[in-house]
């Protein structure tokens, strides 16, 4: 079974990197850039079937590595 | 007073600690691996700075799930004093044992060079033997020393004091919330802090300044 984990930065949180990439965008001529938050993405290949189960084991992956949630959110899609 | 340093692959201010231990308590400190399961009788446990596990994933994430932090934890939770400096702070936040988390430096470049720090906290084991308002002189070294906390985490910990050291003299190297450098927990024994107090212990070193840090323990330890 596989997953994906998207984990991104929470409103309000500073994100110096997506700044720059926002900068870089604008000085390429992409004049429409409101603006670039940057994340993460984990494609997790997982053993069994049940996709309850597969989801709840992917939760805690976030809630104790994955993700830090003094800082980030994270939302799990399975494939 | 009895300490002893953590090491990961990847830490690599172990040894600079190790020596501003020897030098200013007079005992060796032990030296103990990231999969040892348990940490020695202490009454210190330093985690260094360095770039544990090349920061994969975020500066610290990886070594705040080794195996000795179970330990770390559970010692810090019993009232042994921890210190962390750079790479230790960001372990010490991403294991929880304090509150915040530290981000990409707001300029986005590695900064290498010396900041004024403020103690705005004497009244704590890490302090004491600082002057209130005191200024002086640190070195810092880091890429991820931004430090980020929530509007309640950051009023609690200010209303609580725990805010030891900030930047001082418009020197904030990283774009830190509230120009904060060094924080503890709510009791008072687990310190972190972004900039290197153990690099400016002895006179090659070109000042003295980082020796108050070891000193405030060194005379709180060995009272208790």
């Amino acid at each position: 079974m596989k997953a994906r984990v998207i984990v991104t930065l929470k409103n309000g949180v500073l994100d110096p990197q997506g700044k720059a990439i926002e900068g870089a965008l604008g000085g390429l001529g992409f004049g429409d850039v409101g603006s670039v938050r940057q994340g993460k993405v984990f494609d997790v290949e997982l053993r069994g079937s049940d996709e309850g189960a597969a989801k709840a084991v992917l939760e805690q992956m976030c809630e104790k590595l994955l993700a830090n949630t003094v800082i980030e959110n994270y939302t799990i899609e399975m494939a | 007073m009895k300490s002893a340093v953590i090491v990961f692959p990847g830490s690599n201010r172990d040894r600079d600690m190790f020596h501003a231990l020897e030098l200013i308590t007079g005992h060796r400190p032990q030296h103990v691996w990231h999969t040892e399961s348990t940490l020695p009788d202490v009454d210190l446990v330093i985690v260094p700075g360095g770039f544990s596990y090349g920061d994969y994933l975020r500066s610290g994430a990886i070594a705040a799930r080794s195996p000795i932090l179970k330990d770390l934890v559970a010692k810090a939770d019993s009232g042994v004093s921890v210190l962390g400096v750079c790479n230790g702070f960001q372990i010490l936040t991403e294991a929880g044992l304090l509150p915040g988390a530290l981000m990409r430096n707001a300029g986005l470049t590695f900064v290498c060079r010396e900041v004024m720090m403020e103690t705005v906290n004497t009244a704590t084991k890490f302090s004491s033997r600082f002057e209130k308002g005191q200024v002086w002189r640190c070195p810092v070294a880091h890429h991820d020393g931004n430090y980020f906390a929530d509007a309640d985490t950051l009023k609690r910990i200010e209303d609580n004091g725990q805010v030891v050291f900030r930047y001082a003299d418009g020197t904030n190297p990283n774009g830190s919330i509230n120009d904060i450098a060094g924080i503890m927990n709510e009791k008072g024994n687990v310190l972190g802090m972004m900039p290197h107090p153990e690099n400016l212990v002895e006179p090659l070193h070109g000042g003295l300044d980082g020796r108050l840090l070891f000193e405030s323990l060194v005379s709180d330890l060995q009272a208790a």
